[in-house]
């Protein structure tokens, strides 16, 4: 389930890709904190780990379906937040590079829905919480069942807001959400158990392996609220950096409202008071195109159903339409051809 | 994914791809990096109902992976593994969106088909150019290029490490797996009991062997830094490469090729 680019629009990429990066500073800075060069070979094996357990199977009593571990509840448990999200990111990076699983733009989502909600918010503050250190079988699953749930709901949840700002897919925020997360909870049990019982075996057969982990993964409290502002701060850098990029080439739904008549309305009353309110609003929004979104893609529904066959755009007309696609269909001819021309040109060379 | 011997032979191809020599493959991995990102950024920028317009950039995936020797069909296998949850979003486009976007003379076709083809266009291309890098780059490349672009080296030594161990413990992992299914019978055998003594025991084996790694790694002067060796220099055909590549995206984003190209057709006919 991991989000792909095709799914989502460069500015979302752009801002979570910036939040993941400084995420990973942040946890990177941290790291070098504790100076314990120990943990450097420890995460490694452990995300390798992760990455084989994926892989292995079992089956569900009663459903006749299988489920395997997600793993990053285990690896903030056995190696504390910020290593585990360290972790987290490289198994994401390596799926997405390896396996196309998830894109490389979309990567930040991926490793912020997977790596953060676990690591940073679902492990310090639920699991924590109700476990305690304490080594009894009963609170472990309650605080790994709860942590899990939690975490993987966070993280559905991630991915529906990402698809729906981005606009691409057609579905409803509401049915996207009422399809996700009911999946996702039963994956959430499935990963809470898991969890549970593997940290429950440990415990039992090598006890000194748990303490081993909390006193790598530092004595001290995690506090959240600077990973929260660091979070804020980018967002917000990004999110005007982004706006001045995207005013500057509009994309195409903007354009189409550019080009149709709605806009003359919507422009000649940008004077005065408005246009100065805007403006300010431009400048303060971290998602300035997005407050307007919906009332654009209705505004720009009604131009279409009302002018017909003026120039809203996409036009529908046959006229352009065929030439849309026969440009379409010559173009990829066109590519084919290039890439044919590379290859009979290397065999030639490579015959001399 | 599939199973865990599908994953080596993924990775072990993907690795045997990218120790071919060819143009790409000499080029600088930083700038592969940077012209495959500006690529992905580009293609998914394009409007949901222009499925035409990407068209046209298919060709660099296409010469990437013609010059640098990579099968097609490999590619096109590894893109339709992954390609379930995009198209499972998508394919609520043709159902939701109905509304009439193409007019074709006897018939029109809807808005969500539209989407529909321009969302399995963009993760034909992002996917390909993606799998692409790293076939012509080599996964050691790829971290020192991130690593020399200011990516902490906490998380490149973590991702060469994790690589490694990919191998070692996906191995074991499959000796396990293969232990399992010889003793277990239909489903017994198979379910979480089993499963989870079996992930403790690889948990446990597993910090054992990164104690011995950690101490082997001290015992060759380990200082908390992993060094590349002979690190490229960017050279004046690489700026070329991506300021050409960039600018023929940049071109194709603003211009709308496709349109040009099917109106002087029309004309021609």
């Amino acid at each position: 389930m991991h989000m792909a680019d095709a799914l989502i629009s460069p500015a979302v990429g752009g801002v979570m890709l910036a939040a993941t990066a400084g995420l990973t500073v942040y946890s990177a800075r941290k790291l070098k904190e504790e100076i314990d060069d120990r943990k450097i070979p420890l995460m490694g094996v452990l995300g390798a780990l992760v990455f084989a357990a994926q892989m292995i199977n079992f089956t569900i009593p009663g459903t006749g379906s299988s489920g395997h571990l997600g793993g990053a509840m285990l690896l903030a448990i056995l190696l504390g937040p910020y290593a585990a999200f360290l972790t987290m990111a490289s198994i994401l990076t390596i799926q997405a590079l390896f396996f196309a699983d998830g894109g490389l733009l979309a990567l930040g989502c991926n490793i912020f829905n997977m790596g953060f909600f676990p690591c940073f918010v679902a492990f310090p503050l639920i699991y924590k919480r109700i476990a305690a250190n304490s080594p009894e079988r009963k609170r472990i699953l309650a605080a790994a069942m709860a942590a899990s749930i939690i975490g993987l709901q966070l993280g559905a949840f991630g991915v529906v807001m990402e698809t729906f700002s981005s606009d691409i897919s057609a579905l409803s925020f509401k049915i996207f959400v009422l399809l996700m997360l009911p999946i996702h909870l039963a994956i959430g049990i499935v990963e809470g158990f898991v969890t549970a019982s593997v940290v429950g075996f440990v415990t039992k057969t090598r006890p000194g392996v748990l303490k081993m982990a909390t006193e790598l993964s530092g004595s001290k409290q995690i506090s959240i609220k600077p990973v929260l502002i660091t979070l804020v701060i980018i967002a917000a850098l990004t999110g005007g950096f982004l706006s001045w990029f995207g005013s500057a080439n509009p994309d195409g739904l903007e354009w189409s409202i550019a080009r149709s008549s709605v806009n003359k309305v919507l422009e000649s009353s940008e004077s005065g008071i408005h246009a100065l309110l805007s403006r300010v609003q431009k400048k303060t929004a971290v998602f300035p195109d997005y407050n307007f979104r919906k009332d654009k893609t209705e505004e720009y529904a009604k131009g279409e159903r009302t002018q017909g066959k003026q120039d809203a755009w996409p036009s529908v007309s046959a006229g352009t339409s065929i030439s849309g696609l026969l440009g379409g269909a010559m173009s990829l001819v066109l590519a084919g051809l290039i890439g044919f021309g590379i290859k009979t040109f290397q065999r030639r060379r490579t015959n001399k | 994914m599939g199973s865990i011997e599908s994953l080596f032979f993924d990775i072990g191809h993907l690795d045997a791809l990218s120790s071919k020599d060819s143009p790409i493959h000499r080029v600088d991995p930083r700038i592969k990096v940077l012209t495959t990102i500006y690529f992905i950024a580009v293609v998914i920028s394009f409007n949901k109902y222009d499925p035409a317009g990407l068209a046209p950039l298919v060709v660099y995936p296409l010469a990437i992976m013609t010059i640098g020797n990579i099968p097609f069909s490999y590619i096109m296998k590894k893109l339709l593994i992954a390609s379930p949850f995009v198209l499972s979003v998508a394919l609520f486009n043709p159902i939701l969106d109905r509304s009439p976007a193409l007019d074709l003379g006897l018939f029109s076709v809807s808005g969500g088909f539209v989407s529909f083809a321009s969302i399995v266009a963009k993760f034909v291309l992002t996917a390909s150019a993606g799998l692409a890098l790293i076939a012509c780059t080599g996964f050691d490349s790829i971290c020192s290029a991130l690593s020399r672009m200011g990516v902490p080296g906490a998380f490149t030594i973590q991702l060469l490490f994790l690589y490694r161990y990919i191998f070692v413990l996906g191995e074991e992992a499959a000796r396990m797996v293969r232990a399992r299914a010889l003793r277990s019978f239909g489903n017994k055998g198979l379910g979480m009991g089993v499963y989870s003594s079996m992930i403790g025991q690889l948990l446990l084996r597993t910090m054992d062997r990164a104690q011995r790694i950690h101490l082997a790694m001290l015992c060759r002067g380990f200082d908390g830094e992993i060094h590349h060796v002979a690190p490229s220099k960017i050279c004046l055909s690489d700026v070329l490469f991506l300021a050409g590549w960039s600018g023929l995206f940049t071109l194709l984003r603003l211009y709308n090729f496709p349109a040009w190209l099917g109106a002087e057709l029309g004309r021609l006919i």
